[in-house]
């Protein structure tokens, strides 16, 4: 993602593809909280679609695209898949998103699709996932100065 | 008749119906996959909290390289989800909606979501889309932990009598 050779398309392709994904979401009814909350308390099953049909649809495109040796048009990047290294963090994190996921109903893709369906009252999830960001980074980053630096795990 | 009695549970499990979620999530997988065959990025939709937290933080974790390369780009990407979603409400005519969830779960629940996706290195998008989609090892294991509690948590919240 060698930012000299992105193509002017580059940033106008993101907004496309993100408008696709929040229009999804939308129509998915993840947006709601509620709809997530249903699931759940398995009074409505169909969330699952949502994550099944969307995992397919990546699936299908990273198998293909990851075959040979093609580049990204817009970058030169390599197709790659994500894969991250499984650690205690994976369980313990997962755990913690899981009681706020379970108590509100929102998750981070969710809740921007939220705001763009007229649902102000989700800017208090929005506000306390950028200061729960904020206070796992700051908590992180005074534990990494007391002790050994602690070891970079790509994430996204 | 046993047909019968199973379709009306299959009724029960699925209230409002299939089409929605599906359709839904074959565009949410349809978004990624176009972002993806263009610029070759794998797009997560938490990554963008501690990539913005660098415009304005100067702790040094938001300030690593790829939050600050990344931060532009990941503005724009949830930009258009936000707006995607307000097309929808646009051509579907179903107008603004908002939640009765209350304050204090959305803003206690999104700073456990904020805290937990990032230690966990992804989310409901990073790891139960794009990683699951990877066949990621670590993201089955996210995916199986995440929903576990969060189905636990809400059945307790349900069962304390929180509402809404």
């Amino acid at each position: 993602m060698n930012g000299a050779r992105r193509s002017p398309l580059f940033l106008p392709l993101i907004y496309v593809g993100g408008s696709i994904f929040g229009f999804g979401l939308a129509i998915s009814g993840m947006a709601r909280p509620e709809v997530v909350l249903d699931f759940l308390q398995f009074e409505d099953l169909g969330l699952l679609f949502v994550m099944g049909g969307a995992a397919v649809v990546t699936g299908i495109t990273f198998a293909v695209a990851t075959r040979g040796d093609h580049v990204a048009p817009l970058t030169g990047s390599s197709y790659t898949r994500r894969v991250k290294a499984l650690d205690r963090n994976v369980v313990l994190g997962g755990s913690i998103f899981g009681v706020g996921w379970g108590l509100s109903g929102i998750c981070p893709g969710a809740a921007y699709a939220s705001v763009g369906i007229g649902n102000y009252p989700i800017l208090w999830a929005v506000a306390g996932m950028f200061l729960g960001a904020y206070a796992q980074g700051y908590w992180r980053s005074l534990r990494s100065t007391d002790t050994e630096p602690v070891t970079e795990t790509p994430s996204d | 008749m046993n047909a019968f009695v199973s379709l009306l549970a299959l009724g029960d499990l699925f209230p409002r119906g299939v089409l929605p979620y599906l359709i839904g999530g074959l565009l949410v997988g349809l978004g990624a996959a176009v972002i993806y065959l263009a610029t070759g990025i794998i797009a997560g939709a938490s990554t963008f909290l501690e990539s913005t937290l660098s415009y304005v933080s100067s702790v040094e974790r938001f300030n690593r390289f790829k939050y600050v390369d990344s931060r532009g780009w990941r503005l724009v990407f949830t930009a258009g989800i936000v707006s995607g979603a307000a097309v929808y409400v646009l051509v579907s005519g179903s107008g603004i909606w908002t939640t009765d969830v209350q304050w204090w779960r959305l803003l206690g629940g999104g700073f456990l979501v904020g805290v937990g996706t990032r230690l966990g290195k992804g989310c409901t998008s990073g790891h139960g889309v794009c990683g699951v989609g990877s066949l990621s090892n670590t993201s089955f294991v996210s995916v199986a932990t995440f929903l576990a509690v969060a189905i636990g948590t809400a059945q307790l919240v349900q069962a304390v009598g929180v509402v809404p």
